[in-house]
């Protein structure tokens, strides 16, 4: 069978690949696109290692056909930072010992900024319960949490 | 393929090998959610659950198959998960659909020999299966106009606090005017070979004030109406048992929201 | 917690390696790629118990784009007559075995096979055309079905008393007479208990990349706790001398003790060797559940004996822990931890290694150690409820203290025991109020710690700055902790420090990330050879001022004379000397090798809240407090997340974690979705208390601490839940169906 072409744009750059029908979102990112930021823990969707955004929307890059970013919008860990200066999330991370292992961090990140995205001023629980989808089995997430939320803090404060 | 959420796990599995895939997600009248001259909504199949979620007006008339559709796997899994393909999906446990049932949904099916109806509760077959027939797809779900004094709730026993199939999930909308029961549908999940619509339970609400008796009426119909099967998410007693407790819960949240108390 | 004095040690610096792991830079196993690289998969048996009669790879050979396949004739074999070979705590007679079946598969996902091919779809393909002729023996899974007379025996050479056995060997500790001790006793409380086999659950799946060359020259990329170990292992079972081997540790991914073994690489050198290409081999999730080691599942009894002023006078365990296939189930941790927090004067501790058909368990964390624990400190609990003592005055009457001896053997030097239960009786969370089926529940631990081989070189570059190279993979910030020790030795500013993890061909032998002994022993190498490189530095200053060396003293990272009597010459900064090294004798750097010493065990008393739904049975953790003593926390924030991750595993396996089996003797829940290990809005925040009681034998007073925490939590959760409903739950998970269960029996039927 032949592969499909796909054209795409990722992290606001065009993007070109060729995927098996039967290869996920994740397989084309890791493989052809070299982007191996988003992880794979468990391709089933169960873990969020492999989080991403499509057209701004949280997903599981797993749970998703590379196909299907034909004509897309697709945002990964690699397109959090602008050039040289991090994310405030991925500063807040750092300062707070937030990762551990590291395997989560990715898809920890791209959840968060999809929170902070929808919800500038999230509850501890609305935290918890919007990140039960990324699973972590080195920092038991408390500070992960604080991270978040301090950044949601800081970002309202530096709001104009 | 909606969602996929589901059927990119079968593939990985290799429970199913599709020789093709046609994505429907470009279809209008299956990704749309409307609101019709009478009050009612037309949801497509392939909605996802954040869409649901960021409709203005839905979650504020159905709350409950809103939270339903919302509790089908994580955030990530929300943005693309459907109604639809939860309901064809044909999972005994699919959180969408008790809410679905309680709700009275109504769904809209192509096929090669044009369009046809039939109530949600009406489409599972038994596990994995639907009774849609080949070359048929879900098209959309209808959700009838609601009374003044009605609304809905869905609840879910997990063990943890997310991320779980159900072990039991039951979805509750009613009616009520002046303090009393005027209405209402109970939909029960995860405790049969499909969900089930709990008619004897409703008959124990409607009527009453919601009082402890009716309650325990209707939720000693839910344990009466469970088949279910002992696997490693449940036993055949702790569902029972729970498909009571949730009823009670699951009424009081319904009735709550729906002005009453 | 100490700051005074400290302008590195103690601060919460950004560790070296954290902005590659916000970034997604940070290069995991499974990240890597090389040229011509193609994939390797395994293929398993689906069956709990077989002989293999036949293998038949012809087919599988024949398939297009297939390169090499291998079997177990193409594994080193270590034959059991011939006895234990050791490597570490591992025989390479069960290595061997576990990596690829001989005579026999013993579990399902027992590897029996193994093809590389130019795409993954293709070598599984290829997998699937592999004849296996199996013929299907009886199996046993749980400890009793393994122990009763007539159970299938997995290995029929070994025999206990002239008759095939599947208990692999006992171990005991001994103090004291334990029936005197009974005799004694005015109270005594014995109970059973059981376990599940929980996973270690790291995120990262199993992950190599292997290139042979022709002759020989073999590099490895995975994620493992250690290198050498790598190195050793698949030199071992493939013949490849060590020399030749080049192991370079990937980042990792979480291991938690599930690395500390090898399961891919043998089979990926031997498929690169074979083929002539770098083979790649990444695990599925379920492979991960199904095939590799958990901890064991666990049946105990344990039986403490005391006066009723609370003072325990005899204890008695019995600890029969669930192998798996091979024999090494953690029964040293069980049988030497779980009393040691406790000055008792008689002692019988006894452990079993019980073989039973699911896979080899491998290190979890304090291995052993949780198991003991739970049975030991719900025992307590019980002892106080009867005595009508506080559980922490309780442990306090007993509490072990320098000078005692521990019934495994050594006599506490000074230790932090007593520290712990005291900051938790005065932590406010002890004294907080609770609520309608709210309950509180205390436990303490302890765990040996380990000290061991650790390489460092201390580098100074030519513009003045520093890279220190270690020998460890760093699994939870140990090179910010060196950094910031580097950084109050040499008096220099922490980011002028670049800390990395050395491969096998460059760095020396580093023993595993794990025992809780990386942060111990790297810093004790890099202190040593910090030290030998600010003597170089002071020697060179001396030479410029033509002074004595031991007039020169190095601070704030310069060179000053001692004294002015010494002279009155401009200090002489680390960039200074750096740049005038090649004119001095040549660079500046030095490497230090030890093994070891002076590691003590590490002592942790927790609280723990629960909230109880009755009608459906879920439990959950509303509030917890960890108190441990660690020594020295050397960067504070990696310590507290040693204790939460710890805490959060041992509330899924005191919950919800559990392998499931199927009728067909198989895994059930192979995946996240059924082995439910703790959600983000599974948990509270979760507070930690650093004790420091620096450890006299180590230069920065540095203590293990990283398995401690997970040693008391699943009887803090437990006697929280007997405070909350009044019933005692003797196995693991409580489940909600499980609690459920309990509470629908009426309280004098309940189990006792």
């Amino acid at each position: 069978m032949a592969k499909l072409h796909v054209s795409t744009s990722v992290n606001g750059e065009p993007m070109e690949f060729l995927c098996e029908p039967y290869e996920t979102m994740l397989d084309a990112l890791r493989g052809q696109l070299g982007l191996t930021g988003s992880k794979e823990g468990c391709s089933s969707g169960d873990c969020g290692a492999c989080s991403i955004t499509l057209d701004g929307r949280l997903v599981c890059s797993c749970l998703m056909l590379a196909a299907e970013a034909e004509g897309h919008e697709i945002r990964t860990i690699e397109g959090m930072a602008k050039g040289g200066q991090l994310h405030p999330l991925q500063q807040k991370f750092l300062e707070h010992a937030a990762l551990q292992c590291g395997i989560c961090t990715s898809g920890m990140l791209v959840a968060s900024e999809a929170l902070l995205a929808k919800n500038s001023n999230p509850t501890e629980e609305e935290v918890r319960f919007w990140l039960a989808g990324n699973l972590c089995r080195c920092t038991g997430y408390d500070k992960i949490v604080r991270a978040v939320m301090e950044t949601a803090a800081e970002m309202r404060e530096a709001r104009p | 393929m909606a969602g996929g959420t589901d059927l990119l796990v079968q593939m990985r599995s290799g429970l199913v090998r599709p020789g093709l895939i046609v994505d429907i997600k470009k279809i209008g009248e299956m990704t749309e959610i409307a609101e019709t001259a009478d009050g009612g909504f037309r949801i497509g199949a392939a909605v996802s659950g954040m869409a649901l979620l960021e409709h203005p007006r839905f979650g504020k008339v159905w709350p409950g198959v809103l939270e339903a559709v919302n509790l089908i796997g994580s955030k990530q899994v929300q943005g693309r998960a459907s109604a639809g393909g939860n309901l064809c999906n044909g999972s005994p446990a699919g959180d969408s659909v008790p809410a679905m049932i309680a709700a009275g949904a109504v769904v809209t099916v192509q096929g090669p020999n044009g369009r046809r109806e039939l109530k949600v509760e009406d489409v599972p077959a038994g596990p994995g299966r639907t009774n849609l027939k080949p070359g048929e797809i879900l098209v959309s779900f209808a959700l009838p106009p609601r009374a003044a004094g009605s609304s809905d709730a869905y609840l879910r026993m997990i063990p943890r606090t997310e991320m779980d199939i159900a072990v039991v999930g039951l979805g509750v909308s009613l009616t009520l005017k002046d303090g009393v029961c005027t209405a209402a549908r109970i939909g029960l999940g995860a405790v049969a070979p499909i969900a089930l619509l709990v008619e004897p339970a409703a008959k124990a609400l409607i009527g009453s004030k919601l009082d402890e008796a009716a309650l325990e009426a209707a939720a000693a119909a839910c344990r009466a109406a469970c088949r279910p099967i002992d696997d490693k998410r449940g036993t055949i007693a702790y569902r029972t048992k729970t498909a009571g407790v949730l009823l009670k819960r699951t009424a009081a949240i319904a009735a709550r929201r729906a002005g009453g108390h | 917690m100490n700051v005074v004095d400290n302008k590195w040690i103690g601060q919460r610096t950004i560790r070296p390696d954290g902005v590659d792991k916000v970034t997604g830079r940070a290069a995991f196993a499974a990240d890597t790629t090389m040229p011509g690289m193609i994939w390797g998969k395994v293929l398993r048996s689906p069956h709990p118990h077989a002989r293999i009669k036949s293998i038949n790879t012809a087919k599988a050979e024949a398939l297009p784009g297939v390169k090499a396949v291998v079997t177990s004739r193409d594994v080193v074999d270590f034959s059991i007559e011939k006895g234990a070979v050791m490597l570490g705590i591992q025989d390479m007679r069960w290595m061997c075995r576990n990596v690829m079946a001989r005579d026999k598969a013993l579990f399902p996902g027992h590897p029996v096979a193994a093809v590389a091919a130019t795409t993954e779809a293709i070598a599984a393909e290829a997998c699937k055309l592999i004849e296996v002729d199996y013929e299907v023996l009886p199996w046993a899974i749980e400890i009793d079905d393994a122990l009763r007379d007539n159970a299938p025996i997995l290995h029929e050479w070994h025999k206990v008393d002239g008759k095939p056995s599947n208990v692999m060997s006992r171990l005991e500790v001994k103090k004291g007479d334990i029936a005197q001790g009974f005799k004694d006793a005015e109270i005594v409380i014995e109970r059973s208990f059981t376990t599940r086999p929980v996973h270690q659950g790291y995120i990262e799946p199993h992950a190599c990349l292997i290139s042979v060359a022709a002759d020989g020259n073999t590099t490895i990329w995975s994620s493992s706790q250690g290198q050498f170990m790598v190195r050793a292992m698949t030199s071992m079972l493939t013949g490849i001398p060590q020399s030749d081997i080049r192991a370079i540790p990937a980042e990792i991914g979480g291991g938690f003790g599930g690395k500390t073994i090898v399961y891919l690489e043998p089979l990926a050198t031997l498929l690169a060797r074979k083929s002539g290409r770098p083979v790649k081999m990444v695990m599925t999730r379920e492979e991960v559940m199904r095939a590799t080691g958990p901890t064991s599942g666990s049946k105990s009894t344990v039986k403490i004996g005391a006066k009723k002023d609370g003072t325990i006078v005899a204890a008695h365990g019995a600890f029969y822990l669930q192998a798996g296939a091979f024999p090494g189930s953690p029964i040293r941790g069980a049988v030497g931890c779980s009393f040691a927090p406790y000055d008792i004067p008689h002692v019988l501790s006894e452990g079993f290694d019980v073989c039973s058909n699911r896979s080899k368990v491998a290190a979890y964390r304090a291995p052993g150690a949780p198991i003991g624990a739970y049975a030991v400190e719900c025992v307590l609990d019980e002892l106080a409820e009867r005595l009508k003592m506080d559980p922490l005055e309780l442990r306090l009457k007993n509490a072990a203290k320098q000078g005692t001896k521990a019934a495994h053997g050594p006599v506490f030097p000074r230790i932090g025991y007593i520290e712990t239960l005291e900051a938790a009786k005065s932590h406010p969370h002890y004294a907080a109020p609770l609520g309608k089926l709210q309950g509180r529940g205390v436990a303490s631990g302890f765990w040996f710690n380990a000290g061991g081989e650790s390489s460092a070189q201390v580098n100074i570059t030519e513009d003045g700055n520093v890279v220190v190279t270690t020998g460890h993979p760093d699994i939870g910030g140990s090179r910010a902790g060196i950094a910031n020790i580097c950084a109050e030795l040499l008096g220099i500013d922490y980011n002028r420090i670049s800390v990395i993890i050395g491969d096998t061909q460059t760095v020396g032998f580093s023993n595993l990330t794990g025992g809780s002994r990386v942060l111990f022993a790297s810093a004790m190498v890099v202190t040593q050879a910090a030290d030998k490189v600010i003597a170089t530095l002071r020697e060179r200053a001396a030479k410029i001022w033509e002074i004595d060396p031991e007039a020169v003293k190095w601070e704030n990272g310069a060179a000053h004379p001692v004294s002015p009597n010494a002279g009155e010459f401009k200090p002489l900064t680390l960039a200074d000397l750096a740049e005038k090294a090649p004119s001095q004798g040549g660079p500046i750097g030095a490497s230090v090798q030890l093994n070891t010493q002076g590691a003590e065990g590490g002592f942790g008393t927790h609280i723990c809240d629960v909230e109880v739904d009755a009608e459906l049975g879920i439990v959950r953790v509303i509030r917890y407090t960890a108190v441990q003593d660690v020594g020295r926390a050397v960067h504070p924030s990696y310590v507290e997340g040693q204790l939460q991750g710890g805490v959060a595993q041992g509330i899924g396996w005191a919950l919800n974690e559990e392998y499931i089996y199927n009728r067909d003797g198989k895994v059930d829940n192979p995946g996240f979705l059924d082995y439910r290990m703790p959600v983000c809005s599974d948990l509270p925040m979760l507070d930690t208390v650093l004790v420091e009681v620096p450890n006299p034998k180590h230069p920065q007073g540095i203590k293990g601490v990283g398995e401690v925490p997970l040693v008391p939590v699943m009887a803090a959760v437990a006697n929280a839940v007997h405070n909350a409903l009044g019933r005692r739950f003797y196995s693991l998970p409580m489940s909600p169906p499980k609690v459920s269960a309990e509470l629908d029996t009426p309280a004098e039927l309940a189990a006792e």
